[in-house]
């Protein structure tokens, strides 16, 4: 039960990541690729009727984390609590941003929505990688399971660190560059045109980027938690995951450069899926390391709740999970194809 | 102040904020449903430019809805990491479903409602509209689950380390609290909606604007209003009251401000407790009411506060006791007009009764108030439980998130709820003097069309 659990709840952040990810993306290029208001308005576009389903995989995998490991769900919320508070806060802002850009047609307005965006968007994927970089290098916990981080110290990843180090930075970076490039690829899909061809081109730069933070943050990450390769040493094939990571990399380029856009992207989704899935089969069975004792890290056996309630789980679970694929393919399918950028503004 | 009164106060705005949006998109979400079927039966175009108009309305209270509610749905972590851990195995299950079974639905056909209406059928558009209002219902079912567990607990079960799971979940999920609670609510939420759509037509009205479009909002709103204005009453109201009478005798006797047992106990209409003399200054009460509008009978004999040790007594006793008092105060009021405007409607005579317009205009903040303080109740009723007879409140917060901490979020949200408030009146304002009629493009320009 313990190992399906924690694959049901990797499995939805990952979803959350692939989807809502090209979205971060989309506002993270906003100020760079859209020239003209027309612009502007097709990027909104191509995620306006679907960024919000793309946000539910959070509060859904949030709700499942909740349910399925309530001790996890309870200390490290209260533990991050600053930055998490800060997150809900960018949330707020991004999803006010895009929808209320579209009701108010007045020019600084706008580029007042249009920086809340922005920034809302990029401090978001920083902020998640920074997370995800939190989670791997472990987290003072205390006897009681619970822990409280600093901000930052003195940036140095030891036994009591800070939220912000040079490895968590290292996360965050990670995280704006690769949104930053799916985000490319989910525009040269949609958008025609011009924008289509300054997509493409941002794509390109920011694949070096990728490959570039890519190759730094996997030593970095052996380096802050060497435990992380028993996993792959007792299960070989696991190597597997890096070797697709790198796959999926040489995919998006090529694909990138032979015009095949839809490819790419799908690439750039494998490449986001198997970064965290590498991470995931390397942490299991442990949820949360503490940085000071190996004993006292969250793990799967300690924070899962009763089997009765992760019977039952499982069956609704299973059936509404259905649903949610039917739903978005139906939804993806009827606004599929390129933006259109004509067409009024109109309220 | 302490870290336990931050979290609460920071819970309690939060989520009274947050609830000032579901409760019109759940009521308006049913009227607009009702709007698209005349339209599909009649086949007149006014229905559906209605609907449409509302539409934009639902979407920007939608908005503010998921915005705000995101925080909520975290906030048990962050505030209330105790009370998580304790009993996550159990309300981490409703709230998951909620988002797997209603936010997918909702979020997913909100778009094909607002952005699809060219691509898709008349039929499959009423269908979009219908899922949507089935996503919204859904979703405050399993809200009202959760939080009808804390008031009532039924059908967990104690783990061996001290935290609970879902023992039987078929009873966790038919808890009768749950089913009552539910109908009282939604059917608050449809009051609220009704209101506005009233309110709104009777401004177009007196306005002399839009009137035709004025003269199907108030038509609508009325008589959706009187139906769910009765039922708020009677049998739901009336019920809610007897079944907190019977499993939380210290919260009712709270509300009603009864501070010592009696038979014949009275129903005080009018009167302000003082919790430290233990009276109701002023009072202005009507002998033998409670005994029967609980027991049926009008000698029982009813539990007064004197009853309980002190400790046992909800903690804000003077706030439960006026929330109480509004809500059942506005839910008269409610009945009043509505019987009026919608005999008013019947003999033709409503649209040219301008007293009457204006009632309905100026009530239509009141039935927010009455929800707000309908949560208020139930809410400060349950102190000093966290979950009622399980956990107290005071066991259930963050230890290690300190009390400034807490201040600084909860200012935090103060202001960033400000602004967002700011910026609903002002899209809403737009939306309503910009009017139903057709003379500007309909919201789905904004779609992207397949090329
Ligand atoms: C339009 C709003 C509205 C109106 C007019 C009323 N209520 Fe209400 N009431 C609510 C909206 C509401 C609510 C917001 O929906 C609550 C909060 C929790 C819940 O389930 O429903 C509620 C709760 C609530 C509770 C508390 C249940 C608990 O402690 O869990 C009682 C006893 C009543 N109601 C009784 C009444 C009576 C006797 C009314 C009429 C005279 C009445 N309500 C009118
Ligand atoms: C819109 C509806 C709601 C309103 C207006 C509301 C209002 C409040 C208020 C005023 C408090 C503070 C009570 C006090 O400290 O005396 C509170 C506390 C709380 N409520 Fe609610 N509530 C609502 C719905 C819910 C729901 C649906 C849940 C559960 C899923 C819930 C769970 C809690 C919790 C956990 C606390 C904190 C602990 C406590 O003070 O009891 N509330 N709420
Ligand atoms: C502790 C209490 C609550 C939590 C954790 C919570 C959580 C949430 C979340 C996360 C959303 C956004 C969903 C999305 O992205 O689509 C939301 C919206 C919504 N909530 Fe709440 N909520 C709470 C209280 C309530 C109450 C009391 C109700 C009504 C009974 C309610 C009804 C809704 C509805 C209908 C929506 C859909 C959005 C809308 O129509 O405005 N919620 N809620």
């Amino acid at each position: 039960m313990g190992f399906i659990w924690f694959w049901i709840v990797a499995v939805m952040i990952a979803a959350y990541v692939v989807l809502d990810g090209f979205d971060l993306g989309v506002g993270i290029l906003f100020p760079v690729l859209a020239c003209s208001e027309i612009e502007r308005r097709t990027m909104i576009r191509s995620i306006g009727p679907v960024w919000d389903g793309n946000e539910v995989w959070l509060l859904a995998g949030g709700g499942t984390l909740f349910f399925a490991f309530p001790l996890l769900y309870a200390s490290s919320f209260s533990g991050f609590y600053l930055p998490l508070m800060i997150v809900l806060w960018l949330l707020i802002g991004r999803g006010a941003s895009i929808e209320l850009r579209m009701h108010i047609d007045h020019e600084v307005w706008r580029s007042l929505y249009d920086g809340v965006f922005f920034v809302s968007s990029a401090l978001l994927a920083i902020f998640f990688g920074a997370a995800l970089a939190n989670v791997i290098r472990g987290v003072p916990l205390a006897a009681d399971e619970t822990f409280f981080l600093p901000l930052w110290t003195n940036w140095r990843v030891g036994p009591n660190p800070g939220i912000l180090d040079w490895y968590t930075v290292i996360g965050g970076v990670v995280a704006l560059v690769a949104l930053a490039t799916h985000g490319a690829l989910w525009l040269t899909l949609k958008a025609p045109g011009k924008l289509e061809d300054c997509a493409r081109r941002a794509a390109t730069w920011m694949w070096v980027a990728l490959l570039v933070v890519t190759c730094i943050s996997l030593p970095a990450t052996v380096a802050v938690r060497p435990s992380l390769l028993n996993n792959y040493r007792a299960y070989p094939a696991l190597f597997l995951v890096p070797a697709l990571v790198i796959a999926s990399l040489v995919g998006i380029l090529s694909f990138t450069r032979q015009r095949k856009p839809l490819a790419a992207f799908l690439s750039s989704c494998l490449y986001l899926v198997f970064m965290l899935v590498g991470a995931a089969a390397g942490l299991y069975p442990i949820l949360l390391p503490s940085s000071t004792d190996p004993a006292r890290d969250i793990t799967v056996a300690n924070a899962l709740t009763g089997p009765h309630s992760l019977y039952v789980g499982l069956i609704w679970w299973s059936f509404g999970l259905v649903l949610a694929l039917i739903y978005f393919a139906v939804s993806y399918r009827l606004f599929r194809g390129k933006v259109s950028p004509e067409g009024s503004y109109g309220h | 102040m302490n870290a336990l009164l931050l979290d609460r106060i920071h819970f309690g705005f939060t989520v009274t904020f947050h609830y000032l949006f579901p409760q019109l998109t759940m009521g308006l979400a049913l009227l607009m449903v009702v709007m698209k079927l005349i339209a599909l039966r009649t086949g007149d175009e006014r229905w559906n430019q209605t609907a449409r108009f509302w539409a934009k309305i639902f979407a920007i209270n939608f908005l503010l809805g998921v915005v705000t509610g995101i925080p909520m749905e975290f906030q048990f972590g962050t505030n209330w990491s105790e009370f998580s851990r304790i009993t996550g195995g159990v309300i981490g299950q409703p709230l998951a479903m909620e988002g797997v079974f209603a936010f997918f639905l909702e979020s997913t056909f909100l778009g094909l409602f607002l952005f699809g209406e060219k691509r898709l059928s008349r039929l499959a558009h009423f269908g979009a509209a219908f899922m949507v209002w089935l996503g919204s219902w859904i979703s405050g079912f399993f809200i009202i689950v959760t939080n009808a567990w804390m008031q009532h607990p039924v059908g967990q079960q104690l783990l061996p380390n001290g935290t609970y799971q879902v023992g039987s979940f078929w009873t966790f999920m038919l808890n009768p609290w749950a089913w009552l609670e539910y109908t009282h609510n939604m059917c608050g939420a449809v009051v609220t909606g009704a209101f506005v759509v009233a309110a709104t037509g009777a401004f177009y009205v007196l306005e002399k604007k839009h009137e035709d479009f004025g003269k199907l909002f108030l038509k609508i709103g009325v008589i959706s209003g009187l139906i769910a204005c009765i039922v708020q009453i009677f049998p739901t109201g009336d019920m809610a009251g007897r079944f907190v009478a019977q499993n939380q005798p210290a919260a009712i006797a709270g509300m009603e401000g009864l501070f010592h047992s009696q038979a014949g106990a009275p129903i005080v209409l009018i009167g302000q407790p003082d919790d430290q003399k233990e009276l109701i200054e002023n009072p202005l009460a009507v002998n033998d009411v409670l005994s029967f509008l609980i027991y049926g009978t009008t000698r029982a004999q009813v539990k007064g506060l004197d009853a309980f040790p002190r400790n046992d007594w909800p903690t804000a006793l003077p706030l439960l006791y006026y929330s109480y008092h509004i809500m059942a105060g506005l839910g008269t009021w409610f009945v009043l007009l509505m019987v009026v405007a919608a005999f008013l409607l019947w003999r033709g005579r409503l649209f040219r009764a301008s007293w009457a317009l204006w009632a309905i205009l100026l009530s239509f903040p009141l039935p927010y108030i009455a929800n707000t303080a309908g949560w208020m109740t139930a809410e400060i009723g349950r102190q000093p439980w966290l979950v009622y007879g399980l956990i107290r409140t005071a066991q259930g917060y963050s230890p290690h998130v300190s009390a400034g901490s807490a201040l600084f979020t909860l200012l935090g949200f103060l202001g960033m709820y400000s602004l967002l408030s700011i910026l609903w009146i002002v899209l809403v304002y737009r939306f309503i003097s910009t009017g139903p009629e057709p003379t500007q493009t309909p919201l789905e320009a904004q779609a992207p069309t397949a090329g």
